[in-house]
């Protein structure tokens, strides 16, 4: 043994060394976790090198440029890009609320909730290795910066936080062979999974060949990844050729346009709405809707009404009720007095009890008031209603109270036995003003 | 056999074994590599492709001659350079303590003062360094990444092109004990 370990001294040594840092290799692997005495030492020997060298740059280089060469622009140029950057934000995250189909409730979440609370950190240094896609960032656990948050520019994400340290953070770029997210498509909704290629483009990867993806065609983050909050931009589409199993759609990582300076830390991400897109045409082809010409409806069959479906009847009756009780719909400043709900008929024509009829509505069926109980109470089934030879109100308005009630009829007219006072739900809706 | 390649063979790098670099040398030039590292690609991107870490251990190897110096601070260069990246602490290790004893070896048995030497060292070593990484990366972490052969050739040269004038200004550093 000793001659060995004397003749073989080099390679024992080697060997031992080798099989140690192999050991090290498989803790971290085996239990994910990291040896963060080794890299806190190392970070905190080299980061303040480096911002003390970029802070040297930019009070040196930078100086020369600000007085002699620009005199003064670059700090504004400066401070307006980063109002432009915030106003960006500002304005997508309005236009994605706005351009909910519901105004009403894209304001009060406007107002209940604001966009995700973020710390601005400058780039001061690229990880190692020539491969390596990693950057570090002067925002570290001080500044309130975790592994895991999401590291976006107003165009678009820019990375993720791998590491965080007292002075600084690791941040892995979108490119990084590693680096995956949820992804989805503006216009056709496709998910798929953004992954960083090692150069300046990313694959959009698990999107069946089936689906449509358009060139030039955005990606927003889906938010299924847990880290970048949905709806911020992740870059358009170069190519999307079909792949053997999946289509391989190579997207331009819009946060990276023109490298990276500045960037936003997401301390606390917001969900946003990806923006609406035109909405691309399904793969089946339906109908045209129907023409309502006397001309195509067959001889003896019942004329379709104007108020076909309960929403119709049920906006004509807010209508004049607006009209009877001199109300504009959409008007007046919030907490102002709704019109009074609760003197409006049913939907079907029957009135609640103790409600006038408001002038200008089709009348009731002759025998729904009696179906009402006195109490105020649901009325039971009816039997079904016999057609009769003499005219009738049109079908659709018959009394069907055995048709279940629809969750707005029910807010709407309550029961007055059960609910005397019922403070009317304010209602914004535009359909019903107009 | 060539008085040349007798000369090649048989002289000894020992000669300059007690040739040493300051201790201070020691530690600031390999932080100044891996600053450089870090730092200058940010301004210039096309020198990412330079190692200088990885020249630095190949000239101490080749200058120190004794592997078990070598393959430590190649160790601990490489060491420093996973704790500034993402990868688990070692990957980076390994593979230089493996150049580090593997540049002293061919430094025992090479006149390792010659250019065309030292720009093939330079050229194997960073080929050998970006390969190893590579199939260390596969096997020990399953990451799925591929090898341009080529452009690793192409930079291996320019980093050999680099060790030239590097060496020559290492060597100047170097004091006679």
């Amino acid at each position: 043994m000793d001659f060995f370990l004397s003749r073989y001294r080099h390679l024992t040594v080697l060997l031992i060394v080798i099989t140690a840092q192999l050991l090290l290799i498989a803790y971290q692997v085996k239990t994910n976790k990291d040896i963060p005495l080794i890299r806190v030492w190392a970070v905190t020997a080299v980061t303040p090198v480096e911002t003390g060298l970029e802070l040297a740059r930019r009070y040196t280089w930078g100086f020369v440029e600000d007085y002699f060469v620009l005199l003064g622009v670059r700090s504004q140029n400066e401070r307006l890009r980063r109002e432009n950057g915030q106003l960006k934000i500002e304005n997508n995250y309005l236009k994605s609320e706005l351009s909910t189909a519901d105004r009403d409730r894209a304001l009060s979440v406007f107002e209940s909730r604001s966009p995700s609370k973020t710390v601005a950190a400058r780039v001061i240094g690229n990880g190692t290795g020539a491969n390596s896609k990693v950057v570090f960032v002067d925002r570290g656990s001080t500044s309130g910066v975790e592994s895991g948050m999401a590291v976006v520019t107003p165009d678009g994400i820019v990375g993720k936080v791998v590491e965080s340290y007292p002075t600084a953070s690791l941040v892995m770029l979108v490119t990084d062979p590693t680096f995956a997210a949820g992804v989805v498509s503006q216009k056709n909704r496709v998910h798929g999974t953004l992954k960083g290629q090692g150069h300046s483009e990313c694959l959009v990867d698990y999107v069946q060949n089936e689906e449509h993806v358009d060139i030039g065609e955005w990606f927003y983050t889906s938010g299924d990844d847990r880290i970048f909050p949905k709806g911020f931009p992740v870059g358009q589409v170069t190519a999307a050729p079909n792949g053997k199993t999946f289509k391989e759609i190579y997207v331009s990582p819009s946060g990276m346009a023109g490298g990276v300076e500045e960037v936003l830390i997401v301390l606390q991400g917001v969900h946003q709405e990806v923006p609406g897109g035109e909405v691309g045409s399904p793969a089946y082809s339906i109908l045209p809707a129907p023409t309502e010409t006397a001309a195509q409806t067959p001889e003896g069959a019942p004329q379709p009404d104007a108020l076909a479906t309960d929403a119709d009847r049920l906006r004509a009756i807010y209508k004049d009720v607006g009209v009877q009780q001199k109300h504009t719909y959409g008007e007046g400043p919030p907490g102002s007095k709704p019109p009074d709900f609760t003197k409006i008929p049913s939907i079907h024509g029957v009135p609640q009890p103790g409600m006038s009829q408001p002038a200008g509505l089709p009348g009731p069926a002759g025998a729904a008031p009696a179906s009402a109980g006195p109490t105020g109470a649901p009325p039971k089934p009816s039997a079904p209603v016999v057609a009769k030879p003499k005219p009738q109100p049109p079908a659709s308005l018959e009394s069907t109270d055995d048709e279940p009630v629809s969750v707005d009829q029910r807010k709407v007219a309550p029961p007055a036995a059960k609910a005397p006072v019922v403070k009317p739900p304010v209602i914004k809706t535009p359909a019903i003003n107009q | 056999m060539t008085e040349y390649t007798e000369r090649l063979l048989t002289e000894s790098p020992r000669k300059d074994a007690a040739d040493r670099f300051r201790t201070v040398w020691l530690v600031v030039i390999p932080l100044i590599a891996v600053l450089s590292q870090v730092y200058v690609p940010r301004f210039i991107p096309f020198l990412a492709y330079l190692e200088l870490p990885l020249l630095i251990t190949v000239h101490f190897a080749l200058s120190t001659g004794g592997p078990i110096p070598a393959l430590f601070y190649g160790m601990s260069i490489g060491l420093v350079q996973d704790s500034l990246s993402h990868q688990p602490i070692g990957m980076y290790g390994i593979v230089k303590t493996l150049v580090g004893y593997f540049a002293a070896q061919v430094s025992m048995r090479f006149d390792v003062q010659n250019p065309v030497l030292i720009f093939i060292l330079a050229f194997f070593f960073y080929f050998f360094h970006q390969f190893f990484y590579w199939v260390l990366s596969r096997a020990l972490l399953g990451e799925v990444l591929g090898f341009d052969a080529q452009q690793t050739v192409i930079f291996g040269l320019l980093n050999a092109a680099v060790a030239l004038p590097l060496f020559r200004l290492l060597d100047k550093l170097r004091v006679a004990r």
